[in-house]
């Protein structure tokens, strides 16, 4: 897969490139010496956390690092043009032509208000006098050139319209119209479900295959081992490491790269924790699972849900039957629109369910009503991906969890609470705006944990975060786990991470559960098709898969 | 399509319910102004009725019966579609709204036109980039929106009619005479649309989607026209419902300044007067607009926004 071939023409080419922000004294660099070259046909990645650099690379290479940034390079060839010199002209004559970017979910990066059609149409627009007829059949081409079903049908619908596969489709037509020599994609298949994602990656593939030279931009080091010939591992600006793909993932030097490797969850073991921090003494094997049956502490009986939209009634949850043990994880996995969520909700009783019924501890739950299983509740907490939209804006972390506490919470228990997930206690006078992403959701499991559940519901709890910091969330859930008994319904539509962390597993789709049972059993001998697909769709470190 | 139809009954169920509670409110509130509905039917304060004179009149308009009979008896004349009789002019009070009705609503619409013009204009100036427009459109915009009418006509007869005599002071029927009164309701308005849609217009901007188009080679000014300014129109279009209601009750202030007919110094004159069903029919008739505006607004809003003629997702 290294590409040692003859040397081709550079389709880009860039020496010492520096970006900052600010004026002055003031003047801060977010990216410094970064050296960058893509031949045609090859696939280049740059890797980190976020705030590390690399949008504001990608950024910088279309000349829309913004008004307030300073853009330097002692070479800034893109797509076979000198840009070092360039004005806003030069730059917008080069987009879409020159280069063409992908961004991260369409839903947000298409115009919501205009056809794909149009959109896609749009380059060809600005940059050749096209017919409209002309233009309109070069857009079915290329909806069927990314593989879109029925282009002709999807050509006149709104990127809200379409699912989260064929939007993101649409947007690479879009960025592949005139067929620039240089594609950038920036996290293109982040929060895409595995499917898709393998999918998204594959098309990414084609283009390269085709000629196409591809920055690919990630924070996760399995989705751009599949695709990349290089890597680039950036941290604060600076690059860390570089090399060929699978010299850097089999023997990663830096720290930086030795996280990002360890933080792939997919084939590290269940118990065995994801940060490299501590591992010596963290490391603590897991009790053999064929022990005594264990206590039943919630349990799923038959469960049915339908929703009705307009007259026409969707069953979200078909007859689905599970239990969960004390101090065990029940991984439930699914792509979107599989009916995991309505199943956490009917867990926590927040919607009833059509028939079947709940049982918390052997006993009624779903049944009962509201006013009896009011002082119950506080026996499940839950936490959710959005962590932000959960929490009263104007609170600080304190209130928040005093809030939870009860009204007789005292400031030891709240620092308790943060000690218990891992957060400094001056994080208490902050509020959940300034925290980063995986500090909100630590919070979230402090307030989670105020009431002292014994069953945590964890919805997707990590997909909005970086791979690193995805990595000490689920290592803090895992901790809890053994040090409070907790019992965990784990919901995820990462294969990777539900098989990380959970004992059972039950994979859902079209509101069924199609297998179900130990995790190892089903990771390794999935007997349904549709588990098979998705193991096969999970990205994994290439030199280990 | 049966819930198209059960959503038209509702919203229809409950634009009788506003007339109802509008024309109920009013009718209780006109009867705390001081003054005698009987004396306004004989002429008003000055002609010296005799109390036979009062007397007989107040039995005539059944203004000698308990309020809650007046009240039921005005409702019982509503529903079948008598707004009645004016007390101060003897004339139905139909036929004197219909005579006011259209210079009031050219006035208004006319406003509304000038002010989405001025708000498109300035949004899109303050938010190009490399300027320091936006400062200057902010405190613009502020003033504009907190000018009070009266002044703000006031000082246009002043510049505009008295010092440079370019525009007539006061209505004249002729289409020059409709400028000052139109600028004086359109100003305030703009300085309200101009902020909301300037601040929808930078989020637009700084969505995901913006980034895209300005990648495949769209200008700085491409983006503003072609894709944010749709998005920030969509606020523009719901506030336009309330800005009707705005501007009829700002005519009944510019109307009177600039001596221009209409409803709005109708509705003053009848207020003063205790004038009773002219108060009521004028106030039934702009909860009327409000009501139809309301429609008007959610309908456009669908055609700009196809989002919300997707079916909702559960």
């Amino acid at each position: 897969m290294t590409d040692v071939a003859a040397p081709r023409d550079p389709v880009l080419d860039v020496r010492g490139l520096e970006v900052s922000f600010g004026t002055g004294r003031v003047r801060r660099a977010v990216v410094q010496g970064l050296d960058l070259r893509i031949a045609a046909g090859q696939c280049v990645a740059i890797v980190g956390e976020s705030g590390s650099g690399k949008s504001v690379t990608a950024r910088s290479l279309l000349g829309l690092a913004g008004a307030d940034a300073a853009v330097r390079a002692d070479r800034l060839d893109v797509g076979g043009t000198g840009m070092l010199r360039a004005g806003e002209r030069e730059w917008r004559r080069l987009r879409g032509v020159g280069v063409g970017l992908v961004l991260q979910d369409a839903l947000v990066s298409l115009d919501p208000l205009r056809t794909i059609g149009r959109e896609i149409g749009d380059a060809l627009r600005l940059h050749r006098r096209m017919p409209a007829a002309a233009a309109r059949a070069r857009v079915l081409e290329l909806l069927e050139l990314v593989g879109m079903p029925d282009p002709a049908g999807a050509i006149d619908r709104r990127s809200g319209e379409l699912s989260g596969g064929m939007r993101q489709r649409a947007l690479i037509a879009s960025a592949i119209a005139l067929d620039p020599p240089l594609l950038i994609a920036d996290e293109p298949t982040t929060a895409l479900d595995v499917g898709v994602q393998a999918r998204v990656l594959a098309l990414l593939a084609e283009a390269r295959d085709r000629g196409t030279g591809i920055l690919l931009i990630s924070h996760d080091l399995a989705v751009v081992s599949a695709l990349a010939d290089r890597i680039i591992v950036l941290d604060d600006g600076l690059v860390v490491e570089e090399g060929p793909t699978t010299e850097v993932i089999t023997s990663p030097r830096h720290p930086t790269t030795r996280a990002l490797v360890a933080a792939v969850p997919t084939e590290v073991p269940r118990g065995h924790p994801l940060t490299l921090v501590d591992r010596s003494n963290a490391l603590v094997s897991r009790p053999v699972t064929a022990s005594a049956p264990r206590e039943i502490v919630l349990e799923g009986r038959a469960l049915t849900k339908t929703f009705t939209t307009r007259g026409t009634p969707t069953l979200a949850v078909d007859d689905v039957s599970f239990s969960l043990e004390r101090g065990r994880t029940l991984g439930l996995v699914g792509e979107s629109g599989s009916g995991k969520t309505t199943v956490a909700r009917l867990m926590l009783a927040i919607a009833a369910p059509d028939s079947g019924e709940v049982l918390l501890g052997g006993s009624a739950w779903s049944s009962l009503p509201e006013r009896e299983r009011r002082p119950l509740r506080p026996r499940i907490g839950a936490i959710y991906q959005d962590a932000l939209g959960s929490f009263d804006p104007r609170w600080t972390v304190e209130r928040i969890l005093r809030d939870a506490l009860g009204p007789a919470a005292t400031g030891t228990e709240v620092v308790d609470l943060l000690e218990q997930v891992r957060l400094a206690p001056d994080a208490a006078a902050r509020h959940p705006l300034t925290l980063s992403g995986g500090q909100r959701q630590r919070v979230s499991i402090a307030r989670a944990l105020a009431e002292a559940p014994e069953i945590l519901v964890c919805d997707e709890p990590v997909s909005a975060l970086d791979t690193t910091v995805q990595a000490r969330v689920l290592d803090l859930l895992d901790e809890l786990q053994r040090e409070r008994g907790l019992s965990l319904l784990f919901i995820s539509h990462d294969l990777g991470v539900v098989r990380h962390m959970s004992d059972t597993v039950a994979v859902m789709r079209h509101g069924r559960i199609v297998e179900h049972g130990d995790a190892e059993s089903v990771f390794t001998d999935p007997q349904h098709e549709y588990t098979r697909s998705l193991i096969a769709d999970a990205p994994r470190l290439r030199s280990l898969g | 399509m049966g819930s198209a139809v059960r959503r038209t009954l509702g919203r229809l169920a409950g634009a009788l319910f506003v007339l109802w509670a509008v024309a109920t409110l009013t009718f209780f509130a006109i009867h705390l102004v001081p003054g005698d509905p009987a004396q306004a039917i004989l002429g008003g304060p000055g002609s010296q009725a005799s109390q036979e004179a009062l007397d007989r009149v107040r039995a005539d308009y059944g203004l000698d019966q308990p309020l809650l009979v007046q009240y039921f008896a005005m409702l019982g004349r509503l529903v079948t579609g008598n707004l009645g009789d004016s007390y101060a002019l003897r004339m139905p009070v139909a036929e004197l709204i219909g005579g006011q009705l259209a210079g009031t609503v050219v006035l208004a619409l006319l406003a509304l036109l000038v002010a989405w013009l001025l708000a498109i204009g300035l949004a899109l100036w303050s938010t190009a980039p490399g300027r320091v427009s936006r400062a200057v459109a902010q405190g613009v915009e502020l003033t504009a929106a907190s000018l009070p009418q009266f002044w703000l006509a006031t000082v246009l007869i002043a510049v505009f009619s008295t010092a440079l005599g370019w525009l007539p002071a006061v209505s004249t029927g002729t289409p020059t005479g409709l400028v000052l009164p139109v600028i004086t309701l359109a100003v305030p308005l703009a300085g309200f649309l101009a902020q909301l849609m300037r601040e929808h217009l930078l989020i637009a901007l700084e969505q995901p989607f913006a980034l895209s188009a300005r990648a495949r080679g769209e200008s700085a000014t491409g983006i503003r026209l072609r894709h944010a300014l749709r998005h920030a129109a969509l606020p523009g279009i719901n506030l336009s419902g309330w800005a009707v209601g705005y501007l009829i009750s700002g005519a009944v202030v510019v109307e009177t300044i600039f001596a221009r007919p209409g409803l709005g110094r109708t509705l003053l004159r009848a207020v003063e007067l205790r004038d009773v069903p002219v108060v009521l029919g004028v106030v039934l008739l702009v909860a009327l607009v409000y009501v139809v505006m309301t429609f008007v607004t959610d309908a456009l809003s669908r055609v700009a926004d196809p989002r919300l003629r997707q079916e909702a997702r559960p």
